[in-house]
């Protein structure tokens, strides 16, 4: 039989299979009174209540679909299972997805910055960025289909935390090239809220329109939702001036405490919602009014905890590595990329009705990867800026903190004694291009403080770069 | 026309001045003038001393960032105005002066400058006779 023939029949199928479980899925999608008179409170409950089984198949179906398309299309992984003497037609069910590689952020990396894409470029429509590991942004592509299931997601999370369209919501997510507001945003037009695109920063102004306009839903990270709080009074504002009664925050981890304290400084309900860029960007999960663990949208994105080191499946309950295969992922599909988030997996049905998995809130991560404003920080992205400046030693260490409910960074870092000279303005000159270069790097104000050569600890072994002062 | 100046960098610590002083009267090294040039997080200690090198090698010795420079020395009539009257010339040569500390030596008053054109300010000095001072005259 003819090779290709073969690979569109098979890709053919798992799509064909996919879009019946899903026709079926649609037709039920009109519960209900059509007018909507009722509140929605579950936006896709096809989905989102679908029985194990049920689940279990459309998984299935979307995997095999997935797998013919990366091993066809991306020749990264072609390669990997090639190596690992694995064929497309070696996974027959969401089961096998253990058989798979898994994928790593160094994977994007060196692949910079389109070659994991399974589709040509003109049927991309979208491209987002985060900072990379070394210097080198991770880049992310998105197709037509890739950007009505994100709004589709992320429209799931939304209704779930009780947000509809009489509502109005500041979306205070940096928008460009992170994906934070504008993943948001399209899932927010879909649920039908009139979007205020304000993007981060410029407390002042955030409060002002937040009062003027009657907000009733935010979406920022969790500490600079706590920094607007705290910002109210100093700015003229009190709670009696807003009309906040939602808060969806992410984009970097926190705790159930500060979901609480959330709650009660802004008198409001606080959602998590998780994502990551590499996955989709924000949607991938959030929290019902339960709170708990966050619903995945597994039809989309198949999650497994592995062990740490030795990479092996773990059994429900365990904590370990969360590990995600995009199912549906047209522009850059991942077979199970590893977050390195640890997490757990709870697949018993959640009160609110829904059967989707759901996952632990995030609270630590297995590398070392720090995330400061929602900008996700490796310290060896300030080592790589340092060798690469060449005038300071390349020892230093890096104090996080929070003021105001800021992150603040600040880099001691060793100076080179023949950048030594008798002016200060040199040596101020020095700790400013060392700023500047950071800040290109990985964007992020970082406060550069030289210090005596040979007064940072040497460690043997692993060497602690990094003291993290931010309260839990 | 120039004199060796050592250049210690000085984080902002309790006592941390003292262990530099300390090294040089171990060393037997005499402080002829010294000042200190500080930010909130750390300064630079800039001294004219007995015996350049040595100080150098002691203060590495004790892991001390410490470096020397050639600076401008020009030796003084200790007399109103002549101060004012030197730094007119540079001045009037387009001479931007980054700093400036002044002592006395037995009987006489030494500035000591830096510039931001050495080789110009040599110039300066030369066309105007005045006089410099090397180490050699603070013996």
């Amino acid at each position: 039989m003819n090779d290709e023939s073969r690979i569109k029949r098979q890709e053919a199928r798992g799509v064909k299979k996919s879009a019946k479980l899903l026709s079926k899925e649609s037709g039920a999608r009109g519960y209900g009174n059509p007018v909507q008179s009722i509140k929605k409170t579950i936006w896709n409950k096809k989905v989102e209540c679908m029985n194990k089984k049920d689940m279990h198949a459309l998984q299935s179906e979307r995997l095999i679909s997935l797998v013919h398309r990366v091993y066809n299309h991306v020749p990264f992984y072609r390669k990997k299972m090639n190596e690992m003497g694995l064929k497309p037609s070696d996974i027959q069910s969401i089961d096998d997805i253990v058989k798979l590689p898994f994928t790593y952020k160094n994977d994007l990396r060196d692949n910079y910055p389109f070659n994991l894409f399974a589709v040509p470029m003109h049927d991309i429509v979208r491209v987002h960025a985060s900072s990379g590991t070394t210097g080198k942004p991770t880049t992310v592509g998105y197709t037509k289909t890739d950007i009505e299931n994100w709004k589709e997601v992320v429209a799931r999370c939304l209704t779930m935390a009780g947000i509809g369209k009489e509502d109005i919501m500041q979306i205070s997510y940096g928008y460009g090239l992170f994906t934070g507001g504008l993943g948001v945003h399209y899932g927010a037009e879909a649920v039908g809220c009139s979007v205020i695109p304000i993007s981060g920063g410029n407390t002042r102004r955030q409060l002002q329109l937040m009062s003027d306009f009657g907000s009733t839903v935010l979406a920022c990270t969790p500490s600079y939702a706590l920094h607007l709080a705290d910002a109210l009074s100093e700015n003229g504002y009190s709670l009696n001036d807003m009309k906040l009664k939602t808060g969806v925050f992410g984009a970097e981890p926190w705790t159930e405490n500060m979901r609480i304290e959330l709650e009660k400084k802004w008198g409001i309900k606080a959602h998590d919602i998780y994502g990551l860029s590499e996955i989709m960007g924000p949607g991938v999960a959030t929290d019902c009014a339960y709170h708990a663990g966050l619903h995945i949208h597994e039809d989309h994105f198949y999650p497994e905890i592995v062990h740490p080191q030795t990479k092996e499946s773990l059994p429900e309950g365990t904590e370990g590595e969360l590990v995600f295969t995009t199912l549906t992922k047209e522009g850059i599909p991942l077979l199970r990329y590893n977050t390195r988030d640890l997490s757990t997996l709870n697949h018993q049905p959640c009160t609110c009705g829904r059967t989707s998995v759901r996952m632990k809130k995030i609270t630590g991560r297995s590398d070392d990867m720090l995330i400061i404003r929602g900008v996700n920080l490796f310290p060896s992205q300030i080592e790589h800026v340092l060798l690469e400046m060449g005038e300071t030693s390349a020892h230093y260490m890096l104090y996080v903190d929070r003021a105001n409910n800021l992150d603040t960074l600040e880099l001691k870092v060793e100076l080179d004694e023949t950048q030594l000279t008798d002016t200060i303005r040199d040596l101020q000159n020095l700790s400013r291009k060392i700023e500047q270069a950071l800040n290109s790097a990985i964007g992020l104000h970082v406060k550069v403080t030289l210090v005596e050569p040979k007064t940072i600890a040497r460690s043997e072994g692993k060497a602690v770069r990094v003291v993290d002062n931010r309260k839990k | 026309m120039t004199i060796s100046q050592l250049s210690v960098f000085l984080e902002n610590k309790t006592g941390y001045l003292n262990q530099v002083l300390a090294v040089l009267a171990k060393h037997n090294i005499n402080i002829i003038a010294l000042t200190v040039a500080d930010t909130s997080d750390y300064g630079i200690l800039r001294a004219i001393v007995s015996d350049p090198q040595k100080a150098l090698d002691a203060l590495r010795e004790e892991q001390f960032s410490v470096r020397i420079h050639d600076i401008l020395s020009i030796e003084m009539d200790a007399a109103p105005g002549t101060m004012s009257h030197i730094l007119d010339l540079f001045t009037a040569a387009d001479i931007c002066i980054e700093y400036v500390y002044a002592f006395s030596f037995g009987s006489k008053s030494i500035l000591i400058l830096r510039t931001d054109n050495q080789n110009k300010s040599i110039e300066v000095i030369k066309s105007n006779h005045l006089k410099s001072i090397s180490e050699a005259d603070l013996k």
